[in-house]
Formats: C-alpha cells, structure tokens, sequence
C-alpha cells in the first residue's frame, strides 16, 4: 500500500507552482493585449497571438488541471483526439479559400 | 479517492504505463476518480463543440468579401476622454484569470483539508465568474444597442453579430453554469459535507474534496476556452 499512499500525496503540491503559473498567465495575457495595444498586423502579429495563446492554454491544461502530473493512459485520450481538430481546420481553411475564390470569380465574372 | 489501483498491480511510467493501464484488464485510468474522469470525457466533447463553433468562425470570416470589421475598434471603450481598444475585453480576460488562479489553490487546499480557505476561495472564484458574467452583459448590451444584430451590423459583414453572440453566449452559458455550481459547492465546503463525506442530491458517492477537483478542472476549462476565444475573435 505504498505506492497507494505516495499517489495520493501527489495530488497535493506546493503553493509555490501555483502562484508561479498564476502569474505567468497573467504576464502572457498582458503580452498578448500589447500585441493589441501596439497593432502589430500581418505574420507578427498572427504568429504572436498563436504563440501566446498556446503557452496559455499550455500552462492551464498542465499545471492547473493537473495534467502534467496525470498518468499517460489519461493524458494520451485528452490530447489525441485533438488532431482531429486540426485535420477539420485544414479542411475548412481549402473549403473558404474556394468560396472567397467562387464569390470573386462571379463577383467579376457574373453568374 | 477511491479506488485508486487493485492490489499487487505495478505502476509503470510513461508509454509503457499507459500501454499496461490500457491492457490491465482492469480499471484504465489508475488513481483517477471515476468522477473526474467523466467529467475529462464530458469536456474533451465539450471541447469540439467550441471547436466547431471556432472553426466555423473561421470558414465564416474567411469566405467573406465585405471587410470584417475591427474588433479592437468595436470592443473599444470611451473612457477619460481616451478610445482605449479592448480595455473591457482585456479586463474580463484578468478577472477570468484571477478566478482560475483561486479555483487552483481551492483544489490544493481541498485536498489539505483545509476547508476554511477552500471554502473561501471558491466563494472568491464565483464572484469573479460573476463579475465576468456581468461585464460580458454589459457589453452584448452595448453591442445590440449600437445595432448589432445575428443578421447585420454598422460595422462590416453581417456575419459578424451571429457569430459573435453564438461563441461568446455559448462561453457565457458556461460561466454562469460554473458560476452557480461554485456557490453550491462553496455552500457544501462550509457546511463540511466533504469531510464527513456526506452524500449528494443524486448520488450514492460519498462528499470527498475530490469534488472540488472536479469542479476546478471545468472551471479551468472555461478559462481555457475564453483563451482560445480572446485569441481569435477578439485579437485576430
């Protein structure tokens, strides 16, 4: 029973984490609405709002739901099923790009 | 917790783990409550909702050729005399912030049993939930009274209003529904019911602080989705 007891402590950590995470989050959310603030446009400011964004959600998912700390057989059902996510967003991204092309196709062509 | 693995079983860590969790004829996910497991499954499918809805967000935005209009100019607000771009939306972003961060130590002193800082800190958690509440009313207000409707709006293409009340009133549905579990939960935490493991409305499971756990990861969960939501309806 060990091993049982040494999993429950695990389910406690030190304040410390949190408040470093907590504060973390709060410098990133800063970040991101300076890229706002300052109206960086185009790659930069895509690619900073992108990137601030995963760090975030990164952060939360990790430290504050526990996930870093969760065995793989959890972690590895949570995170997978993501890729589909991101197989249906490059399905949609060629499914817009060909209806911006109809709709400016006709809009000079005509119908 | 309950039962946290059947005797004499051997835990393994990483892919070799999960390999023989999965293959152990026995319960998958060792040490997890089976309550907070569901509640992962709940929002793992909860999560391609707002995904659908994010995505389609994109298909939208992305097919139209009327100029989609600012959002940093539309969720700007007027004040001293100053257009500050984003300020409401940067505000309900740190108090959603602040409330997960409570929600956090909530569940570490949970599982201290400390139940008055528990207690307390969820109590602070849905005031928080309450004032983002509160704020997105205030401005759905200050939408629809500039003329944004599902079908136009002053400022660009009309799909701007559905897409808009969709994502984020399906987010706020979220919030409020945490928000009123919190109470309870805050009522329960004081009234002691996870200590003497006092049993709930529906449920033969005994009142353990694992509950606050729970509650905590579908809280952070609204939290995360507000990221993926100020990401890209309001900053991109």
């Amino acid at each position: 029973m060990d091993k049982t007891k040494k999993q429950e402590q695990t389910s406690t950590h030190k304040i410390g984490i949190y408040l470093w995470i907590w504060g973390l989050l709060f410098v990133l959310s800063f970040f991101s609405y300076m890229v706002d603030w300052y109206q960086f446009q185009g790659m930069l400011r895509w690619s900073l709002i992108l990137f601030f964004m995963f760090l975030k959600a990164g952060l939360i998912m990790a430290f504050f739901m526990h996930l870093y700390w969760e065995r793989y057989a959890l972690v590895n059902v949570l995170l997978w099923p993501m890729t589909a996510i991101a197989c249906f967003i490059f399905l949609m991204v060629a499914e817009f790009e060909y209806t911006v092309f109809t709709r400016f196709f006709y809009f000079v062509v005509g119908g | 917790m309950s039962d946290f693995k059947i005797e004499g079983y051997e835990l393994k860590p990483g892919f070799k783990g999960m390999a023989k969790d999965t293959g152990s004829d026995q319960t998958m996910f060792k040490g997890v409550h089976w309550g907070k497991a569901m509640m992962w499954i709940f929002l793992l499918s909860d999560t391609f909702i707002f995904s659908c809805f994010l995505i389609s967000y994109m298909k939208g935005r992305g097919s139209t050729i009327i100029d989609w209009p600012n959002p940093s100019e539309v969720f700007g607000l007027h004040v001293f005399g100053v257009d500050v771009p984003l300020l409401l939306i940067a505000i309900m972003t740190f108090v959603l912030i602040t409330s997960s961060g409570t929600m956090a130590l909530a569940v570490k002193y949970g599982y201290e049993k400390n139940k008055k800082m528990c207690g307390w800190l969820i109590l602070a958690t849905a005031i928080g939930g309450l004032t983002f509440v509160g704020m997105q009313a205030f401005e759905w207000g200050k939408l629809i009274h500039e003329g944004v409707r599902p079908w136009e709006n002053p400022f660009g293409a009309p799909q701007f209003g559905s897409f808009f009340f969709m994502i984020t009133g399906f987010h706020g549905t979220h919030v409020s529904i945490g928000v009123i579990f919190l109470f309870i939960y805050a009522y329960k935490t004081f009234a002691g019911h996870y200590d003497e493991g006092k049993r709930g409305w529906f449920t033969t499971m005994k009142g353990d602080y694992v509950e606050i756990e729970i509650l905590g990861l579908y809280w952070h969960f609204v939290d995360l989705v507000w990221v993926f939501i100020f990401a890209f309806f309001y900053l991109w």
